[in-house]
């Protein structure tokens, strides 16, 4: 009885997640073994067509690496930003902190769809930031910004920066105030209490975010559909036209999988080497 | 407690500035009178709200996205609160694997599921249907609501159950009586996260909804990627607003940053 009980409880779950779950990803892979023809559809062969053409191919390169560095970049950049924002978080009056923590976490709840069509509105080449550096005669012509790299990425910023600071702030929870007393008591100025007793102590949230927030960047769809559209196309908007454009659903599952592939093994190396650096700092 | 400096106060307001600009430009191009976007607008006009009245798909949309959040979020909530206490109240062989897999969707990339999910469905011939759109909305939601319920769960205190199973309780009446009542609040704020998750989901979605299933966020995706006119604004911020009053309402009852940090974050 005590053995199966936690089992019977968890059993439709499981079940659930078995065949919703399990078998389409099982589905999915041997999807992308299979072959494909512009007048046959997908062909039941089992090879590593798909991949050997995705693996050779320098536009998929260029893809990936795009995909890859725009994830890089929206992490080093929501690091920097919500790193010292939680600090500062943590020392507000607590009527501002509870304001600033409705301005953080409030955007996540509204869907991405609507919060990346804000920034189409003010990237534009006739958009809001265009428009009024020109009425202030700061530049001639429009700066681009709608579908470049440099667009999605403030985009990005902008809805993954919450969980950095989620992450942070849940670290720095842990820390004990008495601790920077005692430095800034000692002599050491704002920045150096910062650097030297706050964001050892954050580092941990730090790592954890960083995480959350490149797996996040990395497999992102709306925001890098919308303001990259076809032109600056990512990982997953190149899937999402294989899949309901060209319909080539084999290849597409095969650049599917090696983004999956890409992800897990970039965390799962990011986890050893957290671990191997910092192993003082979990304990 | 020290308080925060001059520089600290700049960054705060210009990283709310950041925070808030593309909502304020939403709802400001919204009001526009013209037939463009524009902001700041150059007049007040409820012209495209009323052009929403004007386009049912809109208004069917946003009624298929309630529905599909409330059915997804209560079988979500159903089976994840017996999964919860099997998983929160003691260790047993696999428990570690069983939790792994239940927070497993929200490692794997969203575009993967939502091809994953394609097959499934259009190999089972319940592609683009309202219970096949519920069931992968459930699996993606799972993991909010898992984690919601078992924080609540290992705050319980095993001695209440034994005693009422020692005066005589039945397994039901303990889970009635003492421990749905002890983690209603874990319950009831995982039901609203995966609601809202649910609601505002696209990546999955848009790879397995039909023309009649359509969801508001697939609908306003495909409009915002042919065409751009003021009506997507004004449906938006509606959605904003429905929104903003959820998150008040939950902040009253149950308290945003536990829903989103975690309990005992306070």
């Amino acid at each position: 009885m005590i053995g199966t009980r936690p089992w019977l409880l968890s059993a439709p779950a499981l079940v659930l997640f078995l065949v919703m779950l399990v078998t389409p990803l099982i589905m999915t892979a041997v999807l992308s073994f299979n072959s494909f023809d512009f007048y046959g559809g997908i062909k039941p062969t089992f090879g590593l067509g798909n991949y050997a053409d995705v693996l050779s191919d320098s536009y998929f390169y260029e893809i990936f690496g795009r995909t890859f560095m725009i994830a890089l970049v929206t992490t080093v950049i929501a690091a920097l930003i919500g790193t010292p924002q939680a600090y500062f978080m943590l020392r507000m009056h607590p009527f501002w902190r509870s304001v600033m923590i409705l301005v953080v976490l409030g955007p996540l709840l509204i869907s991405v769809v609507v919060r990346t069509l804000g920034w189409a509105i003010l990237l534009g080449n006739n958009g809001v930031i265009n428009e009024a550096l020109r009425r202030f005669d700061m530049i001639e012509r429009p700066i681009k910004m709608m579908y470049t790299s440099g667009g999605i990425v403030l985009a990005l910023v902008h809805v993954m920066v919450p969980f950095m600071i989620l992450a942070v702030w849940a670290a720095l929870q842990r820390q004990d105030p008495a601790t920077e007393k005692a430095a800034e008591s000692l002599g050491a100025g704002p920045f150096t209490v910062f650097r030297r007793i706050v964001l050892p102590q954050a580092m941990p949230g730090i790592l954890s975010g960083s995480l959350i927030v490149f797996s996040l960047s990395a497999s992102a769809f709306a925001t890098p559909a919308i303001l990259g559209g076809r032109r600056v196309k990512v990982a997953s908007t190149t899937v999402y036209d294989e899949f309901l454009n060209t319909l080539n659903w084999p290849l597409g599952a095969a650049i599917a999988i090696i983004l999956l592939v890409a992800v897990l093994a970039i965390m799962v190396a990011w986890n050893r080497l957290v671990e191997k650096r910092f192993a003082g700092v979990f304990q | 407690m020290i308080r925060n400096g001059l520089f600290a106060k700049l960054f705060s307001i210009v990283f709310a500035v950041f925070m808030l600009a593309p909502l304020v430009v939403v709802i400001g191009v919204s009001f526009t009178p013209e037939g463009f976007l524009e902001f700041p607008p150059s007049g007040i006009s409820l012209r495209w709200f009323r052009a929403i009245l004007d386009n049912p798909d809109f208004i069917e949309a946003a009624i298929m996205s309630v529905q599909l959040g409330v059915a997804s979020a209560t079988i979500a909530t159903v089976i994840c609160i017996p999964a919860a206490l099997a998983i929160g109240s003691g260790r047993f062989a696999g428990r570690d694997a069983l939790q792994a897999l239940f927070l497993s969707p929200l490692t794997v990339p969203t575009v993967v599921l939502g091809i994953a999910f394609l097959r499934f469905l259009s190999m089972m011939g319940l592609n683009g249907t309202f219970w096949g759109l519920v069931f992968c909305h459930v699996v993606i939601i799972v993991p909010f609501v898992l984690r919601l319920v078992l924080a609540s769960v290992t705050g319980l205190d095993p001695s209440i159950a034994r005693a009422a199973t020692s005066l005589g309780a039945s397994d039901w009446t303990v889970f009635r009586r003492i421990t749905l009542p002890a983690i209603i609040p874990g319950v009831v704020g995982g039901w609203v996260l995966a609601f809202i998750t649910s609601f505002d989901e696209l990546t999955v979605t848009v790879f397995i909804v039909n023309p009649a299933t359509t969801t508001l966020p697939v609908k306003l995706f495909s409009h915002i990627t042919q065409t751009t006119d003021p009506l997507v604004a004004s449906v938006s911020t509606v959605a904003i607003l429905f929104t903003v009053a959820l998150m008040l309402i939950v902040d009253r009852i149950y308290g945003l940053d536990r829903l989103l940090i975690g309990e005992g974050s306070r």
